[in-house]
């Protein structure tokens, strides 16, 4: 067993070693002969009944497919050779080094036929422009559409921004500390063990009032005035509250627990459905 | 007889508005590249504008210049089909040689020239690809090395060369359509050093 998991690795290394090889051929056009396609066929082979994972499958179809990338590119080699533009690069690059730059210009231009291209104004252009001109709109008449509104700058009072529901009626730790009143006091009336059902704690008689609550309470937790008890099991789930804030709750690792208080949920603890 | 000469006359105006047509679609650049494609003169002159193609040709010999054709792929062996002329690119070039003067005055300086000449002529011996960086190494040889990426970047903006995402260079369709590559490796060849 352990040898046939040995086998496998080697024969993963040697496929990833071709492929490698295949793409320095492809990329730094390298001789595409440098690579022995039988040699890495019989490799291929060797090792294609040890594949029995998808991965392993993969990476044998990925090499073949390289192989045969190189395999076109040595059709192309010999094709090259083959025509009457073939030269060797060496001899070229030598006798480049050699010649004069004056020499060299020369010489292409004998084998230069540049391209003739006029680009001119038409009749027909320039009135289309004329035409485009006329139905133009002046500056002052396009911008207008979108010059913002000039707006005074001034200052907002503490009451216009209670009233455009920015800021609360009471100050936001103010609001805190009455709803963990609340708490304690709805846990000691209504609850059991020091605890009560989440939903009979932020259930009210509006959706809105019920998600306002449920927002609040997140807070209650956050900052340690109370406690989530979650039983997964039975889909219970308790808010407890501390006798005094906790301070140390950056000890532990803190979670995140996402509550959904959606309208059918309200509407099924309305109608006393929620447990 | 009469109506011989009729028909021939009529002949005659049909090709000469033909070609007028033909120089308009040909020398006045309507797309990125210069040039025409077969289909478009096709459906601008008529199924037989192979024919004012050569008449064109003709008529331009005098003022050495040459209608070019440039294939889509290899060039065909042989005499082309229909449909390879209608995927080919058809534009006007010159016939014979610039002088370096000449090409002095249509923007080129020589240090400009010589380093495409050998980018051109280096690619073309490497199987029509090669790294920039050798291109550059060898073009270093003789330019100073602040000027030459900037002459690749220039050859590559003209058309001449096209790079891809390894920095890999290629012949681009400029070269194909302006540069006898074959003369080229030839005249480097036979120059003596």
């Amino acid at each position: 067993m352990q040898s046939k998991r040995t086998q496998r690795k080697l024969g993963r290394e040697k496929l990833q070693r071709i492929i490698e090889m295949c793409r320095s051929v492809e990329e730094r056009s390298l001789d595409p002969f440098l690579l022995d396609v039988n040699e890495v066929i019989s490799v291929i082979k060797e090792y294609f009944p040890e594949w029995e994972l998808p991965e392993d499958l993969c990476l044998d179809a990925e090499t073949i497919h390289h192989l045969a990338s190189v395999i076109k590119l040595q059709s192309e080699w010999v094709r090259h050779r083959s025509t009457s533009l073939y030269t060797d690069p060496f001899l070229l690059e030598e006798k480049l080094r050699r010649i004069s730059k004056e020499n060299l210009v020369e010489l292409f231009l004998k084998a230069w036929h540049p391209t003739v291209e006029l680009q001119q104004i038409s009749l027909h252009s320039l009135t289309e422009a004329i035409k485009y001109w006329k139905r133009l709109l002046p500056l002052n008449e396009r911008w207008k559409e979108f010059s913002p509104e000039k707006i005074e700058v001034g200052l907002a009072t503490r009451e216009e921004l209670i009233k455009q529901r920015i800021l609360g009626d009471k100050p936001f730790s103010e609001e805190l500390e009455d709803l963990w009143g609340k708490l304690k006091r709805t846990v000691e009336t209504k609850g059991e063990g020091g605890k009560i059902r989440y939903w009979d704690f932020i259930g009210a008689e509006t959706y809105e009032e019920t998600v306002h609550k449920a927002f609040m309470t997140s807070f209650l937790i956050t900052y340690g005035y109370a406690t989530l008890e979650i039983y997964p099991l039975d889909e219970e789930m308790f808010i407890k509250p501390y006798k005094k804030q906790l301070t140390k709750i950056g000890e532990k690792q803190l979670v995140s627990i996402p509550i959904a208080v959606t309208m059918e949920d309200w509407m099924r603890w309305k109608r006393g459905e929620l447990q | 007889m009469e109506e011989r000469r009729v028909a021939v006359s009529r002949r005659k105006a049909y090709y000469s508005s033909k070609i007028k047509r033909a120089v308009h679609l040909l020398f006045y650049r309507r797309h990125k590249k210069p040039g025409v494609k077969g289909w478009e003169l096709r459906k601008a002159l008529g199924s037989d504008y192979p024919k004012v193609l050569k008449i064109l040709d003709k008529h331009l010999k005098t003022l050495d210049l040459q209608v070019k054709t440039v294939f889509e792929g290899e060039k065909p062996v042989g005499k082309p089909t229909l449909d390879q002329l209608n995927k080919a690119r058809f534009c006007v070039t010159l016939r014979g040689e610039l002088t370096p003067k000449e090409a002095k005055m249509i923007g080129w300086r020589i240090d400009d020239l010589a380093g495409l000449a050998v980018a051109l002529t280096y690619i073309i011996s490497k199987k029509g690809k090669a790294q920039r960086k050798e291109v550059e190494e060898l073009l270093q040889d003789k330019l100073p090395k602040w000027k030459v990426g900037m002459n690749v970047d220039r050859y590559i903006r003209y058309g001449y060369l096209t790079q891809d995402e390894n920095e890999q260079l290629y012949l681009d369709w400029r070269t194909n359509t302006e540069v006898d590559q074959k003369a080229l490796i030839d005249l480097v060849l036979s120059m003596e050093t």
